[in-house]
This record gives C-alpha cells, sequence and structure tokens, in this order.
C-alpha cells in the first residue's frame, strides 16, 4: 500500500515493470529507490535547522550483448523515464565490449522482513522538537551547551531485470545523537532504530550529560602505547576499515587485501568472531543487495579464523559459487552492510577493572586509511576520552591521534562486551585491547 | 519559473513567515569511468528540483521536492511554515536575523569554451582507454583507472525581500590512477591529482590542457617503483609541499576552521568546530608573515566560483589570513548577523534538497617570491612530499595528520630518492607559522575538490584551491609503525 512520499510496492513494480518492457537492451536493469526525510537539528540548546526531503531516483542499465549503459533520473514521469531508458541504451551502444562482464542474476526468492514502523513514518515535526528540547533541557540544567540532530524517515527500494528479478522493501529508520559541551569538554551518546518508540531522548541526555561533566578540564597525557577500552562507536569505526577493502573477494582475487592469499587462517584473537547478516533484526535489516539478489548470513571469522569473504554477482561467477547478495557498488566491488560482531561476557566496569594504565574512548573522529594492506587508521579520540589507571577512571585526558593497525586491534583484543550496540550500521560490543598506539596529541 | 516563485514566496509569507526563499534546481551530469582496459562505467543522470526555506517567530523551517508543479509548491511551501514553527518551540533567547543584502535581478552564467555536453563520448572513452593502455604497459600495475565527470547546473533563486536570480555552472573534470601491490604493499600514483583527478568550472578544454597521456607512463612507473622505495623515515625535519598537497592542507587548515557556522557550534555533533573563535579576529597569529589566504569567489574557473551564493549574496573576495593574521571568517546571512557583519557570500547548498551552509568559495595561499627550485636548493636536509593520500584532522582543526603518494629526499640543495608511506602530522597554526618560503606566482595553480563533505542530512560542496609549492620548517614525518 502507498503512504505519503513512498511509491509502495504495487507501484513500484508497475515502474520498473514499463521501465523493463521499453527497453532495447539484450538484457536491462532498473533500481528505483527513494523515500522521505527529515531532520532537526540542533545546537546552543536551540533548534537552528529544520529541513524535510522527499524524492526518488530511478538508474536504469541497458545492456547490448557485454556493452552496458547507464542513465539516472530523479523524475518518473513519463517522458524523463523514456529519456533515460533512450539515454541508457545510447551510452551502451557507444560502448567497446566489456569483457569482464559477467550477466546478471536471475530471480530468487527473497525473505521477508518488516523494517516499516507507522510510528516512525507518523513522527512529526513537533514530535522531534520535543525530543530535542528534552536534552537541551538537560544540558542547560547542568550549565552546558547541547548539538546534535533528530533524524527520521522512510524509504524504499524496488529492483528489476530482464531475467525475472522482482525485488522491493521498505523500511524505517531514526537516529538521535547529541554532543553536550561546555568550553572545557564534551559527551556523545546517540541511538538508532527501526522504531522511534525505541529512542529514549532523556536516556541519550543522561548518557551525554554524565560523559560532559566526566570529561571537563582534561589533562595531557603523552602519546605512546597505552590499554585501550573501545566504545561501541569506535569499534564499529576500526571495524569498517578491517571489512572494507579486505573482505571483498574482487579485492583479494586482485591482491589489494590484507586477506589475499590468506583466507582460512588464524588471524585475529580467539574471541572475534565476525559475520555479515542482512535479516537480523538488531540491525538495520534488508533482505537484498542492490542487484536484487537476497543477503547470505555470510560468516567472516570465527573465533580468529577467517570463514568466507563477500561476493557480489560478477566475483561470484568468476570463482564459480553463488553470489552472497553483497553488490551492487560497481568499482567499489561487494561490501558488507549489516556486520554483527560476537558479544563476550565482559562489561565495560569489568574492562575498566582489569586495565592497570589506558585511555577509554568514546568515539573516533575524522578516522583515514593511512595504508591499506596492513589496515593502518589514523583518527582522533573525541567527546569523553578519559584515563584509567589501576583498575579506576582517574581523570579526563586531552584528545588523542591514534596511529594504529586494526589488524592489530582486532588480532590482540581480550575482552569483549556482553552487550551488543547499533552503531552506524553494524552491532558490535565495547572491547578491550592491550595495547594501542597514539602518535599525538591536540590541545582540548 | 516566475509564477512558481511567487506561489511559493506568496504562500510562505500568507502563513506569517518573516521572510521566504525558494531555489529550483536542475543539474545534469555525464560520467565515465575506465578500469584496467574496459569502460567500467557510463553514466548519465539529471536531477531536477526545489527548496523552500522560511523564517517563522525567528526560527527556520525548510521543505523541498522533485515534483515541480504549482501544487507542490504550495505543499511545501506549507510544510516549511510548519517545520519552522516546529522549530519556534525551541529557541535561543534571541531570533535568527539576517543580515541585509541588497535585493538583485541578476543573470549569471561560467565561461566555457567547448561545452563538455557537446563533445563525442567516444572521444572521452577514447582517452581514458589510452590512457589506461599506457599505465598498464608496466606490467607492475594491478589497477588502471580513468576518469571524467561533467556538470551542468541550472538554478533559480528567489526571496520575499525582491531577489530573483538565474545562475549556469558548467564544469569538467578528469584524471587517471595506478595502482601496484606486491608482496603485501600497495602503491597509488594519480595524476593530475587523487580523488578522481583535478576539477574546474571550465568546458573540454580543461581536458585538454591536462595533457593526460602525456603523465600515463609516468604514474604507472612511480606506482611500481614506490613497491619498493625506502620507507619514509620518523624524524623532524624540512618539509616542503607541492602544489596539490598544500590545496588539501588550505582545506582541512583553514577552510573549515573559518566557517563561521563551525565557529558558533552549529555543526558540533558531525564536523565539529573550531579553534577560531571570534575573539581571535584580527589578532591571532594564525602563520608566519609569508602566510596571506583569501577566499575568493570570483576568480574565473574555480570550482568554488559563483555569481551569488545560494542567499543570492554576490560572490566576493575576503582576505582570510593576512601576512599570518587572522581577519575573517566565511559566513552566511544569519551567522554574519551574529557578529553584526555582512556576510561575506559564502552560503552554498548541494542542490535542490539541501539547505545553503557555510562553505569554501575559492580558498587561496597567495604566491611568494620563490620558485621551487630555489626552496629545494635551499634547503640542507628534508622531505618534498607531493599529491596527498590519506587526510585526518581534529574536531577543532587544531592536530592534523596527511599521507602523501610520493616523497622525495632532500640532502644539501638536491632532490634524493624516493620514499614512500610518507606522512606528517602538526598543529595548525604551529605548522603555517614554520612556512618560511612560499613559491610565486609562475607556479600558483588553482586546483579544484568536488568532494568536500559537511552537515547533516549530508552535502558535498565543490571548492576550489590555489598554492604554490612552499616549505615548513621542523616538520614531524614519517608517524606510525611501519617495519
Amino acid at each position: 500500500m502507498a503512504v505519503r512520499g513512498l511509491l509502495g510496492k504495487e507501484e513500484a513494480l508497475r515502474i520498473v515493470g514499463r521501465v523493463l518492457e521499453s527497453s532495447p537492451g539484450d538484457m536491462t536493469e532498473v533500481l528505483l529507490s527513494g523515500g522521505v526525510s527529515y531532520l532537526t537539528r540542533f545546537s546552543d540548546n536551540y533548534i537552528h535547522q529544520n529541513v524535510a526531503d522527499s524524492g526518488h531516483s530511478l538508474r536504469v542499465k541497458v545492456i547490448f550483448g557485454k556493452k552496458i549503459g547507464t542513465a539516472s533520473t530523479n523524475s518518473l514521469d513519463e517522458d524523463a523515464v523514456k529519456e533515460a531508458i533512450e539515454t541508457a541504451a545510447r551510452v551502451a551502444e557507444l560502448q567497446k565490449p566489456n569483457e569482464e562482464f559477467e550477466g546478471i542474476p536471475g530471480p530468487e526468492p527473497i525473505p521477508e522482513v518488516n523494517t516499516f514502523f507507522e510510528s516512525t513514518f507518523e513522527f512529526s515535526p513537533v514530535d522531534r522538537a520535543r525530543g530535542v528540547k528534552i536534552i537541551t533541557d538537560a544540558a542547560q540544567a547542568k550549565g552546558f551547551k547541547a548539538a546534535g540532530a533528530f533524524q527520521t524517515g522512510a524509504s524504499e527500494i524496488c529492483i528489476a531485470n530482464s531475467l525475472g528479478v522482482r525485488a522491493y522493501h521498505r523500511s524505517t529508520s531514526a537516529h538521535l545523537r547529541t554532543v553536550v559541551m561546555s568550553d572545557t569538554g564534551s559527551g556523545y551518546a546517540d541511538a538508532l532504530a527501526t522504531d522511534v518508540r525505541e529512542i529514549d531522548p532523556a536516556e541519550v541526555a543522561r548518557i551525554a550529560v554524565e560523559k560532559c561533566e566526566a570529561a571537563q578540564n582534561p589533562e595531557v597525557v603523552p602519546p605512546g602505547e597505552y590499554e585501550v577500552i573501545l566504545e561501541p562507536r569506535a569499534v564499529a569505526d576500526m571495524l569498517g576499515y578491517l571489512v572494507r577493502g579486505g573482505f571483498s573477494a574482487s579485492a583479494v582475487r586482485e591482491g589489494r587485501s590484507f586477506l589475499s592469499g590468506k583466507v582460512g587462517e588464524k588471524l585475529f584473537a580467539e574471541q572475534f568472531s565476525l559475520w555479515d547478516d542482512g535479516l537480523d533484526p538488531r540491525g538495520f535489516p534488508m533482505p537484498f543487495d542492490l542487484e536484487g539478489v537476497p543477503k547470505q548470513k555470510v560468516v567472516l571469522v570465527e573465533k580468529g579464523v577467517v570463514k568466507d569473504l563477500l561476493y557480489d554477482f560478477k566475483t561470484a561467477k568468476k570463482e564459480g559459487r553463488k553470489p552472497t547478495g553483497h553488490g551492487g557498488f560497481g568499482g567499489w566491488g561487494p561490501m558488507a552492510s549489516n556486520l554483527f560482531m560476537a558479544p563476550g561476557d565482559a562489561t565495560v566496569e569489568d574492562m575498566i577493572k582489569n586495565t592497570k594504565r589506558g585511555i577509554l574512548i568514546t568515539r573516533f573522529h575524522y578516522t583515514n586509511m593511512a595504508h591499506p594492506m596492513r589496515v593502518l587508521v589514523t583518527g582522533m579520540t573525541r567527546d569523553g576520552t578519559f584515563l584509567v589507571e589501576d583498575g579506576r577512571i582517574t581523570k579526563p585526558v586531552k584528545n588523542l591521534r591514534f596511529t594504529e593497525s586494526a589488524l592489530r586491534v582486532f588480532g590482540t583484543m581480550d575482552m569483549v562486551g556482553k552487550d551488543l550496540h547499533r552503531a552506524g550500521r553494524s552491532v558490535v560490543p565495547a572491547i578491550h585491547v592491550p595495547a594501542f598506539n597514539f602518535t599525538g596529541v591536540t590541545e582540548f | 519559473m516566475r509564477g512558481l516563485t511567487s506561489k511559493a514566496l506568496d504562500v510562505a509569507k500568507k502563513l506569517g513567515a518573516s521572510y521566504a526563499d525558494i531555489r529550483i534546481v536542475d543539474r545534469k551530469q555525464e560520467t565515465v569511468r575506465t578500469r584496467n582496459g574496459n569502460v567500467e562505467s557510463l553514466g548519465s543522470s539529471r536531477s531536477r528540483g526545489f527548496g523552500v526555506r522560511v523564517l517563522y517567530d525567528g526560527a527556520w523551517g525548510f521543505s523541498s521536492s522533485a515534483r515541480v508543479t504549482e501544487e507542490e509548491v504550495r505543499r511545501v511551501a506549507e510544510e516549511a511554515v510548519a517545520i519552522a514553527k516546529a522549530s519556534a518551540t525551541v529557541k535561543r533567547d534571541k531570533d535568527v536575523t539576517l543580515a541585509p543584502v541588497e535585493p538583485v535581478t541578476a543573470k549569471w552564467e561560467s565561461k566555457c569554451k567547448v561545452d563538455p555536453f557537446s563533445v563525442k563520448t567516444e572521444d572521452k572513452i577514447a582517452l581514458l582507454l589510452e590512457a589506461d593502455r599506457l599505465m598498464r604497459q608496466n606490467k607492475g600495475v594491478r589497477v588502471a583507472s580513468g576518469n571524467f565527470m561533467a556538470l551542468r547546473e541550472d538554478k533559480i533563486f528567489a526571496s520575499t525581500e525582491g531577489s530573483y536570480i538565474e545562475q549556469t555552472k558548467i564544469e569538467t573534470g578528469a584524471g587517471i590512477e595506478a595502482t601496484a601491490a606486491d608482496k603485501g604493499e600497495l602503491q597509488r600514483r594519480s595524476y593530475p591529482n587523487s580523488a578522481g583527478g583535478d576539477y574546474a568550472s571550465r568546458g573540454w578544454e580543461f581536458v585538454e590542457s591536462m595533457n593526460i597521456l602525456d603523465h600515463a607512463e609516468r604514474v604507472a612507473d612511480e606506482a611500481v617503483q614506490l613497491l619498493t622505495a625506502k620507507q619514509c623515515p620518523e624524524t623532524v625535519t624540512d618539509l616542503i609541499l607541492d602544489s596539490s598537497q598544500l590545496t588539501l592542507q588550505i582545506h582541512e587548515s583553514c577552510g573549515h576552521p573559518i566557517e563561521l557556522d563551525r565557529v558558533f557550534g552549529q555543526e558540533a555533533s558531525y564536523a565539529g568546530t573550531s579553534f577560531l573563535t571570534t575573539e581571535k579576529k584580527g589578532t591571532f597569529q594564525y602563520g608566519s608573515p609569508n602566510v596571506t589566504i583569501v577566499a575568493d569567489a570570483t576568480l574565473e574557473g574555480g570550482l568554488g566560483s559563483f555569481g551569488f551564493d545560494d542567499e543570492g549574496v554576490p560572490a566576493q573576495r575576503t582576505t582570510i589570513v593576512d601576512k599570518g593574521i587572522f581577519m575573517n571568517y566565511l559566513s552566511s546571512r544569519d551567522t554574519a548577523a551574529e557578529l553584526g557583519e555582512t556576510s561575506t557570500g559564502a552560503a552554498r547548498a548541494d542542490g535542490w534538497n539541501r539547505i545553503p551552509i557555510v562553505r569554501m568559495t575559492n580558498i587561496n595561499l597567495e604566491p611568494g617570491d620563490w620558485t621551487l627550485d630555489e626552496i629545494i636548493k635551499d634547503t640542507k636536509e628534508g622531505i618534498l612530499m607531493e599529491t596527498n593520500k590519506s587526510w585526518s584532522i581534529d574536531d577543532k582543526r587544531l592536530n592534523f595528520q596527511f599521507g602523501v603518494e610520493v616523497a622525495y629526499e632532500i640532502k644539501d640543495g638536491s632532490i634524493g630518492a624516493m620514499l614512500k608511506n610518507a606522512n606528517y602530522t602538526g598543529i595548525t597554526y604551529e605548522f603555517w607559522r614554520s612556512c618560511d618560503a612560499v613559491a610565486n606566482k609562475d607556479e600558483w595553480r588553482l586546483w579544484g575538490l568536488p568532494n568536500c563533505g559537511k552537515g547533516e542530512p549530508g552535502q558535498v560542496a565543490h571548492v576550489g584551491h590555489g598554492a604554490a609549492p612552499a616549505r615548513f620548517r621542523g616538520v614531524k614525518v614519517g608517524v606510525g609503525k611501519w617495519q
């Protein structure tokens, strides 16, 4: 059924069906996506931006033999769609055959998973403002300033091709995040959900305000090797670098991955197990990839041993196996989108008690890959960085720069949190790492 | 379109908005990507829509839609007012106010000799595939890739203050990259710049001026040489940056911290704030006397050039750092008003469905009076670094660490061995204060960066940076454990 701002399954399938019928290609692939998105942004304890966005995008891929052309439009009017088909066909004709082309996937049953909640879809600007006010009031009560955003939205995606693939999915999402700050320290908290009713602004406010209070007047600790406790957002950040290039089957084939020639080896800590699962409702489920292939649960690492890789249709075909449902990203190759790390049995408090001299990190800022084969990442800590000495937090510290390998982090981690948290699109615990390389310090 | 723009503004006014504007934007883009002898993607896209921004009871609201019809314009204007009313429930003790701007009716077009959309797609493919072939003659190259992009944006801005501005901009860009990998090492070289190449608000003539084919074999050879090059040592030394790496240095350590919305905390939860707080304006020693930086949206051909920003403020040239002293911010009408100033004309939006926020225009380091050759000859011991590879900076823009594709030892005034995995780190103002030589205007070049991310929901800005090579004394290089 269509709801405001969304086409609904029937209409989406009608539109993509029309494209497939009109296409002159030997094969054709259509991707229709869009929806509505609302975002209320606040800073200095007031709403300074408040926006709404709605629309769709239609991408047509027309294929003659091994010649491929793509065109897209954000108008679903008949004329605009016709023009997109004609443009895609024209550019395909101009091509020389792409010898790497392995065809397009055929249809397979798509599992149903509900990620659409009316509660999120109907959440109004006034509802978002109420949530924001809970945070700004909590910050103001302590003499702090809150900044952040409350985003809600609904989206739909429909993928179809001339071999019979017809995949449709719709979902809602909500994300409330805040940095509560003074001139002498800041604290971060956030909450993500498909159902906005799971988000408790008061709890987000409480954590951010407490972090901010604890983070006041940080002192300098010198860079060097420290034990670290990484809270889930920091874990997810490092994990992204490990998986992005590393576990892509095409990167492994091309020798661009640290896993080239190493699948099956024990490269990580015994407590490190990692998988991608597009159907687990603890994350943000999405039952198929951008090629319309149903997502498989792929165990990437089990007890430290590399078990499998992520495959798109092309790479799977080359290796004579089934795609895992992680394709459609073009030159980027196969990508993970629903990562889960196995929980352990520790709490963050346990990790603090077991730390002789270390740093507790709330989240990282502006991380970047310094060397892909070593998975060497650099970045800063942010919004709640604390020194832990002899089993307790002793003081906030000024933010540090790290230059460290994700291979070493997940290869040596020795304590894993028992609670899993949504952090971006990943679901991860906190971890303790015995040695982590800090290479610089900033002034706040 | 005047009927539609008037409709939006009338609806907003009737509903009580004290100010409203509407932007109707139509973007057409063409991309070609080649990879290892194949055309990996050949695409054409079009995006058209409008956004209405209103001030109601001193608070902002914005809504947008892809359906450019009278009925939808009415609905969107109504929604923008309803959203602004919700904003007004969480206000400060003062209303949003706008710095004054003279209403204007105007047309502006970027200069373009050869419309890139008029050039045959076959010619674009042929150029990139020939570069690809030349790069892959070197058997050490694992991935050769090429990139071409052309963009045309037609934009109408109208406001309740009486402005009606039509602008058309064409952008063109291209670049190539070779990736070599062997025995656990992976290295890349690109031309003319990383991140897809170089971009300008010019036509196909800009691509032709790059002479891409003349550089393809060199790029491939250097990528392969880097695999076995010496590791950049961990030390403190004199650092010479080429013009392209300096653009990234300017972008991250000057361009972002001078955005006035960051200074006021409006980006605090995402991109961060700024160390350049308002009491530093006019007095803070940002760099050495060799450092003069300007924001110039009036430069012909710049990716950050325009006639008017997305609030209808005319393009300006503003001195940001004058002989080392921090002088001015990039601002929008509402952020400038907080300082009692007029806008420096830097409110820019990424298409029809985003609001204008403070963005860079062309942020340029003014040339000095050296040549690169003279700087090298004058350096007893140091490192020359070229072309950005990785970037990271803290959320107030103080502690940075940047990696480059390639570096060279400098010994006794001469270029020596090639170095791999080179990076450098520092604190922004300490680094700029250590600048003791900037090359002259003959070596100054304007670069285009099409990928500057900021804001929630995310916006990507196309910005420009001009620089000539420069030297910095006593910089920490070779950070990290590499052995």
